[in-house]
């Protein structure tokens, strides 16, 4: 399976670096209008998440049972959910909880996987082997089942959901990195780097790992969404953070049961789980537009 | 590296069993890492003291570690997956009973997404940058960020409690598959969407197109004959890849629509704490997964002559 990459010149190196200053990727990204509409809608969700309590009357945990499942009105502009509760403020302080799952999650997975992919990528042989062979496994249970299993084992609550979500982000991790690494390390300025007799995890760190900021940017942001989507559906099934906390997919599997008679309690919370993940794909749409148009993630 | 294609086929398959027994060391120390007795874990907190001691000798628990991973196999290997603790009925019946119902809507699912997705893809790509491909467009972005059972919930209240055409939930009847398939279908096609319409648009700048059309093809001809299969190569891929979507998705949809399949027995599971059957349906997800790719990975190698078996 050795592909040989084709070294490129120093020169070509030059340009590649200049083509991925942050302000020339910046700017790109600001001329892309999709990419903005939805770096607009993130920066809404984090800062209205930010200002909750002082842009919202309502305590989100304050049941008031004689209003309950109540409709839209102009003091409960979402209504009201089966506690009476006001669930704009319980979508918006969600978008707490959502995001916050979100960025640990995908961060936990980045820590763990960009250091194995790195060090899978470069050394080769029995340790990228072993790696691999683990990364298979955990790939080996489809999307969503691996989150789920965890959590089977885990138990509820927001710590064990960040910890599902973000082990079984690992594998994409390692895989993006290995293949950057695979393809880096085969680069003339690493192999006289090594010439000169610099130890491998310096020049892993100061040759290899530079390489690999433009796709870990663009992969994390389409990660987040998933880790969103993917925590959302073990709140759906009742396997997420523990009530009464508010929360997009747990607030949905309890709207099920409601359905019938109040359907503003279906349609808030995944309205809001719906634009929180397409903002983060578009964002990391625009991102690898940006940076360059024909980059790989997974 | 020879040995075409059969030896090809026959590598790929060798080199499955490692994941395969990984896959197996993963389900059968999940009740092993877990705190707690693990004979009272698969025998229920309601079983007797006599039933726990019955389980503990049948897996050979007070045994060596890997000894009572010999047993585990041994056991898979004759299908018995032990008894769940709920029912008390053996975890493959309970599995059996539940399988055509998933593999029914995920089979629905697959056909649905495979069908428009492809089709859809193939009609905006000869259309780039006009009002259809821009609806496309938006409709794909659309489904690749709607979560599956938000989605499932959107069509059983205007379908169901609103319009009463549709059925709710359950599987009484065949309208019953309509809108989960629907549900669970839409992410994938969206995915297989936009690969067919970039894939389709990447072959249509190539040079033997071009030379197609100076000879005089009429373009029906040149995409039908040059353009479909070279652009079709990549979507097999990621129609593999989105079986773990739709294997993932069955889950959350079969418990958004009370669909009687095996995702509504883990979830069920999962809540009751069944450890037996938690362990028999991941195996059996695992499994799935593990074959489908392997028969996507060959097939790959089938219809692209240029891949080298190796």
């Amino acid at each position: 399976m050795a592909t040989s990459t084709p070294a490129l010149s120093t020169a070509d190196l030059a340009r590649e670096r200049e083509f991925h200053h942050p302000l020339a990727v910046l700017r790109r990204l600001g001329r892309n209008k999709i990419a903005v509409a939805g770096l607009v809608i993130l920066l809404g969700m984090v800062a209205s998440s930010l200002l909750a309590p002082a842009i919202l009357p309502y305590n989100p945990n304050a049941a008031d049972l004689d209003n309950a499942l109540h409709p839209p009105t102009l003091a409960h502009p979402f209504g009201t959910d089966q506690l009476g509760r006001d669930l704009l403020t319980r979508v918006v302080y969600g978008g707490r909880i959502s995001l916050l799952i979100g960025v640990i999650a995908v961060a936990l997975a980045a820590a763990v996987g960009v250091p194995l992919g790195l060090m899978s990528g470069y050394y080769s042989g029995f340790f990228d082997l072993v790696v691999q062979r683990v990364m298979d496994v955990m790939l080996a249970f489809p999307g969503f089942l691996l989150a789920l299993t965890l959590i089977s084992l885990l138990g509820v609550g927001l710590t064990n959901v960040i910890l599902s979500v973000g082990i079984s982000s690992i594998p994409v991790y390692v895989r993006l990195i290995r293949g950057v690494t695979l393809s880096t390390r085969e680069l003339t300025y690493v192999e006289s780097a090594r010439s000169i007799g610099m130890r491998d995890w310096r020049i892993m760190l100061r040759h290899v790992l530079p390489n690999t900021a433009a796709p870990i940017i663009v992969q994390s942001s389409l990660q987040i969404g998933l880790a969103i989507l993917t925590a959302a559906g073990l709140g759906f099934l009742g396997l997420g953070v523990r009530p009464p906390t508010p929360e997009w997919g747990t607030m949905l599997g309890d709207a099920v049961n409601y359905l019938l008679s109040s359907w503003f309690i279906a349609l808030f919370p995944g309205l809001a789980i719906f634009f929180a993940i397409m903002a983060f794909n578009l964002l990391g749409d625009g991102l690898r537009d940006a940076f360059d148009p024909r980059m790989r993630v997974l | 590296m020879t040995g075409g294609f059969v030896g090809f086929a026959v590598r790929r398959l060798l080199a499955a069993i490692p994941t395969l027994f990984g896959v197996t060391l993963i389900v059968f120390f999940m009740v092993r890492m877990l705190p707690g007795d693990p004979a009272r874990l698969l025998a229920g907190l309601l079983a007797t003291q006599d039933e726990v001691n019955r389980i503990r000798v049948q897996l050979g628990l007070t045994k060596p570690v890997p000894v009572q991973y010999a047993l585990f196999l041994a056991g898979l290997a004759r299908g018995d997956l032990g008894k769940s603790t709920v029912t008390q009925a053996p975890v493959m019946y309970e599995i059996g009973v539940r399988l055509p119902a998933t593999a029914l809507l995920a089979a629905t699912a697959t056909v649905l997404s495979v069908l428009f997705g492809v089709a859809s893809g193939l009609i905006v790509s000869t259309r780039q940058y006009t009002s259809t491909d821009y609806v496309v467009t938006v409709l794909a972005l659309a489904g690749i960020s709607i979560p599956v059972f938000w989605l499932g919930l959107m069509l059983m209240m205007v379908f169901a409690v609103g319009l009463h055409v549709l059925p709710a939930g359950g599987d009484a009847s065949p309208l019953s598959l309509i809108l989960p398939s629907i549900a669970l279908a839409a992410f994938s096609l969206a995915i297989i969407e936009r690969q067919t319409r970039s894939s389709m648009l990447e072959t249509l700048r190539q040079d033997y197109v071009r030379t197609a059309r100076a000879k005089g093809l009429a373009e029906g001809w040149v995409v039908y004959r040059h353009v479909l299969r070279n652009s079709l190569i990549p979507v097999v891929t990621i129609i593999g890849l989105q079986s773990a979507t739709l294997l993932g998705g069955a889950i959350l949809t079969e418990r958004t629509f009370s669909w009687p399949g095996i995702g509504t027995l883990l979830v069920n599971s999962i809540q009751a704490r069944d450890y037996p059957v938690i362990q028999g349906v991941v195996l059996l997800f695992a499994l799935t997964f593990l074959v489908i790719n392997l028969l996507v990975d060959i097939l790959y190698g089938y219809i692209d002559p240029r891949i080298k078996y190796s």
